[in-house]
């Protein structure tokens, strides 16, 4: 049980490269602490120095107060799980998981029983006798968390721990790892580029993006209250779109049409002084097939009619895209967000808006569609930095 | 079907058509050796692959001399001791350069390639005035020192292959579970080097064991002569005797050890040790 404090933590590389640039994060006693962001963000750097694997340039890490940038792994009690798994290939899953307490010197009986302790957490007791090369990918994911889990240390780091699983068991074993953080409550630093994985685990999620920190808060905040276009669009699946819009006396011109914006935006946007060009962001779970909605309600909102170009029926709902005639916002966030999700090597996905209707829309592929939405869900940024003008954390 | 049989027939037979010449061209010699040793004084040019008298004598021959007995002491023990040095340094040599970022590896790994091309037989004059002086002349180290120096290099080639081979990340899973260097090293990355330690033990001695021109050349006596060495000094009983017959039983009992290390390490040599270790 430990609370870990980055203060300032800048990693620079003897080539000058800067992987993590004055990180402050403090994750207090118990916390689940979610680093994500695309690859080359630093989150893995981040983590690596926090474990003691690399060297912290510069800035000063503590744990439970005390000064850790100097000490050796092994001396800053905290156990690691790898994406890889790094099971040592030629110890049983019982050698494997006793490795950690066999070198702490800790006697035979009680590492057979905190061995058989976890690997009953963890439903591995039948297996304790095979060697990895014998276990499913599953099994040696849980190895991996059993010999972490042995030795109570004071944190677990966990770094991409569920990428090498397939799409089902990941589901699964998020959930198990989210319940054995609970059932354990070890403080825990996890790295993820998964936003679903940032999302449903962590307590706190810290964006990273080119070594530095975007925003830290809770899952629900980051989606609600992005502080800037980068978290924006990183979290949320599908993710936001954006539109170019010219801001004109309380009104938005976009490719969406002329949305009139409710006071509660127009009066942030005033007080951040925002710009006339501008990047409007809307969720594609807030739009709605207008032909669904009551009348009155119908009115709160705007309207716009399209061409529906694809329909991905999904059972519980339906996912309709359009094409904008206009090009579609673009700013260097928003470029980077598309090659980590590599979209920007697929013609044409550039310039489309993707919606979440209700299943018992009719909305039909090639038939034009009206759609609503709610103009006071509407987020505007400011293209030349990226800020949230509407931010109201 | 059939033609596809057929087609798997016709290979069959042409790879065991090369497969038994390869193995012939191999083994003739080796079995005429055998065949020259088991033959009679009288019978040893007679010109047939199996003897027609067959006898135990050279071997009892040789065993009954320390002609033979003690430069075989030599041999085991100088290329064993010589084998072992240069395992154990190849080793921490070969991790450094698979894993550590120093200065002047690249020109280490270069000046070890140099020395594994340079021509042993330029070296032996100069080797032999430096160990005179040194008194290092027909003593074990005077040979074991020279091995080492030409055996490192293939020590060190191979195992840093092997250790290239072990995912990194083995290594930091160890430290943080608690290890020093030192036990991530012996605890976790040795036991996995081991096909490769093994391998290279068996090149090693091989070498050692075989090496004819240093043995000749740095050797005087029967303090140090090793059997290769001491096989051209074989005489026969006098000097109208011909000593073939023991020069071929000897020949003999000097290829055993290196069947017997082979046979004993090759259980070890279990390809594919690491699976398991990382999703692969």
């Amino acid at each position: 049980m430990a609370e870990i404090v980055l203060d300032k933590v800048t990693k620079r590389y003897p080539d000058g490269a800067l992987a993590v640039s004055e990180m402050d994060i403090e994750i207090a006693d118990g916390e689940f602490v979610i680093l994500v962001g695309p690859s080359g963000c630093g989150k893995s750097t981040a983590l690596n120095m926090i474990a003691g694997l690399e060297d912290i340039s510069s800035g000063e890490l503590r744990i439970d107060g005390a000064r850790a940038n100097e000490k050796a792994p092994k001396d800053r009690d905290i156990a690691m799980v790898f994406q890889s798994y790094a099971l040592y290939p030629h110890m049983s899953v019982r050698e494997n998981m006793a490795f950690p307490l066999r070198l702490a010197k800790v006697d035979d009986a009680t590492v057979r029983s905190k061995v058989e302790e976890a690997a009953e957490i963890l439903d591995l007791t039948q297996h304790l006798d095979r060697r990895p090369s014998n276990l499913s990918g599953g099994q040696r994911q849980r190895v991996a968390m059993g010999r972490a889990i042995v030795r109570s240390p004071k944190a677990f780091l966990m770094d991409e721990p569920l990428s090498n699983l397939d799409a089902k068991l990941r589901g699964q074993m998020r959930t198990s790892v989210s319940k054995l953080q609970r059932q354990l409550g070890t403080t825990t630093v996890y790295v993820t580029h998964d936003q679903t994985e940032a999302m449903t685990l962590g307590d706190r999620v810290v964006v990273l993006r080119g070594g530095i920190v975007q925003q830290i808060g809770s899952p629900q905040f980051l989606y609600d209250h992005p502080a800037n276009l980068f978290v924006a669009g990183f979290i949320g699946s599908p993710s936001m779109n954006f539109v170019p819009a010219t801001l004109e006396d309380g009104s938005l011109k976009s490719p969406l049409g002329t949305i009139t914006l409710t006071d509660r935006v127009r009066r942030l946007a005033e007080a951040a002084n925002a710009p006339r060009e501008v990047v409007a962001g809307l969720r594609p779970e807030h739009f709605e097939d207008a032909a669904l909605m009551e009348e009155s309600h119908r009115q709160s909102g705007s309207t716009f009619t399209a061409t529906v170009d694809v329909l991905e029926s999904m059972g519980a709902e339906k996912y309709a895209y359009f094409t904008v005639e206009e090009e579609l916002a673009t700013t260097a966030e928003l470029e980077e967000l598309a090659a980590d999700a590599g979209s920007a090597d697929v013609p044409g996905t550039g310039s489309t808006i993707v919606t979440r209707l209700s299943a018992s829309s009719e909305a039909r592929e090639g038939r034009p569609l009206d759609v609503w939405f709610d103009p006071d869900r509407i987020q505007l940024f400011d293209p030349s930095n990226g800020a949230n003008l509407t931010y109201s954390g | 079907m059939a033609i596809g049989g057929a087609v798997t027939t016709g290979r069959k037979a042409r790879w065991a058509l090369v497969d038994i010449i390869v193995v012939v061209y191999a083994l003739v010699p080796v079995l005429w050796i055998v065949s020259l040793s088991f033959k009679t004084k009288e019978t040893l040019a007679d010109g047939n692959f199996i003897p027609r008298e067959w006898t135990f004598q050279n071997y009892a021959d040789i065993f009954a001399t320390d002609e033979f007995i003690r430069p075989l002491i030599n041999s085991l023990g100088i290329s064993i001791i010589a084998t072992l040095i240069a395992v154990v340094l190849g080793m921490m040599a070969a991790y450094a350069i698979a894993r550590l970022d120093f200065p002047g590896k690249k020109a280490l790994v270069g000046v070890s390639l140099l020395i594994a091309m340079f021509p042993q037989i330029s070296l032996v004059t100069p080797l032999f005035n430096i160990e005179r002086q040194l008194g290092l002349f027909d003593t074990w180290p005077g040979l074991i020192l020279p091995y080492i120096t030409f055996a490192l290099p293939l020590a060190i080639y191979t195992l840093s292959a092997f250790f290239r081979e072990i995912p990194w990340e083995l290594e930091k899973a160890a430290k943080m579970d608690g290890a020093t260097p030192g036990q991530a090293f012996w605890k976790v990355i040795a036991p996995l080097a081991a096909p490769g330690v093994f391998t290279t033990a068996i090149l090693v001695f091989i070498f050692c064991w075989n090496d004819f021109l240093f043995a000749i050349s740095l050797t005087s006596t029967e303090a140090s002569r090793t059997v290769p060495a001491a096989l051209s000094f074989f005489t026969g009983a006098s000097q109208f005797e011909d000593p073939t017959g023991t020069i071929s039983a000897a020949a003999v009992v000097i290829t055993i050890p290196i069947i017997i290390f082979v046979l004993f390490f090759q259980r070890r040599i279990v390809a594919g040790l690491t699976s398991g270790a990382v999703k692969g």
